[in-house]
């Protein structure tokens, strides 16, 4: 299990009570298409993805960013148990969505990138810290059924 | 893993452009932010009297990481050529392991998202984050 100190609890609280899903979601997922394309890979049916500026506009792939951060809501209520919670998704992800989870670390780092471009020199050294952190966990939990 | 475009590079000197006079505080700020979120990384900096993240120590060294990372801006149409010398100082004297450089590139494009979130676009993302590759290529080509 991961110890969260109050100081930590607070800080990635702060930053999902404040976060703009719809905004920082479609740009994340966006963002990883266009900065790592092989990822593309996974979205085979959500129609243009010919190049940056499609990628941009097509609303299938914001409106499944949004999806995607949405994921993480399940993490923050429940952080002292992150492991389990996922046990489901995990087990989605590896079977129906074979989504290789060296990928999920791709994700993670650009929605790093992301909130660092919404937050700016909000987003502290000590907050960045924490949420890597927070993400780490959740990548990992979401590798654990994978066999 | 794929070598830099005629596209990259004109992004990359682009961008640059912009942002050199930043040099020297966004190689601070990367810096800072390296050994606070992956604390792993002050293993190389054990000589340092102060390991903190802010220390002196700290933001003179980012300093002088910007530096290098400006310089193979010019020298981007042949890293391994124009970076031979820090190339063999990285792999004989320094000796950081190369996942090292992907995590400095990593807290480095952070900065570039703080400090130019309208000009740090997703075209940029890719091209620094391909330029960044292809430099810590260059520095580990003589480890074996």
């Amino acid at each position: 299990m991961v110890a969260w100190s109050e100081q930590e609890r607070s800080i990635i609280a702060n930053l999902f009570s404040n976060l703009d899903y719809e905004d920082v979601g479609a740009k994340a997922l966006t963002r990883c298409l266009i900065v790592y394309p092989w990822t593309q890979r996974y979205f085979g049916g959500f129609g243009n993805l010919y190049n940056a500026e499609a990628i941009k506009m097509n609303p299938n792939i914001a409106a499944h960013g949004v999806k995607i951060l949405h994921g993480l809501d399940r993490a923050l209520k429940n952080m002292d148990n992150i492991k389990e919670t996922y046990a489901e998704l995990s087990v989605l992800h590896s079977e129906k969505l074979h989504v290789d989870p060296d990928n999920f670390k791709l994700l993670s780092d650009v929605l790093t990138i992301v909130i660092a471009a919404k937050l700016g020199t909000d987003f502290t050294p000590e907050v960045q810290a924490t949420f890597q952190k927070f993400l780490a966990v959740v990548v990992s939990a979401l590798g654990k059924q994978y066999q | 893993m794929t070598s830099l475009t005629a596209r990259d590079k004109t992004t990359v000197k682009a961008f640059w452009n912009k942002i050199s006079g930043h040099g020297p505080m966004i190689g601070q700020d990367a810096l800072t932010r390296m050994l606070a979120v992956y604390p792993q990384t002050k293993t190389y900096f054990a000589h340092w009297k102060d390991q903190s993240p802010t220390s002196e120590s700290a933001k003179k060294h980012g300093m002088t990481v910007m530096g290098g990372v400006a310089d193979a801006v010019t020298k981007i149409d042949d890293l391994s050529g124009g970076l031979l010398g820090l190339s063999e100082l990285h792999a004989f004297t320094l000796r950081v392991d190369p996942s090292n450089f992907k995590i400095l590139a990593h807290n480095i494009m952070v900065v570039m998202a703080i400090m130019f979130p309208v000009d740090f676009t997703p075209e940029v993302h890719v091209a620094m984050d391909k330029f960044l590759a292809a430099l810590a290529r260059a520095l580990a080509e003589k480890y074996r």
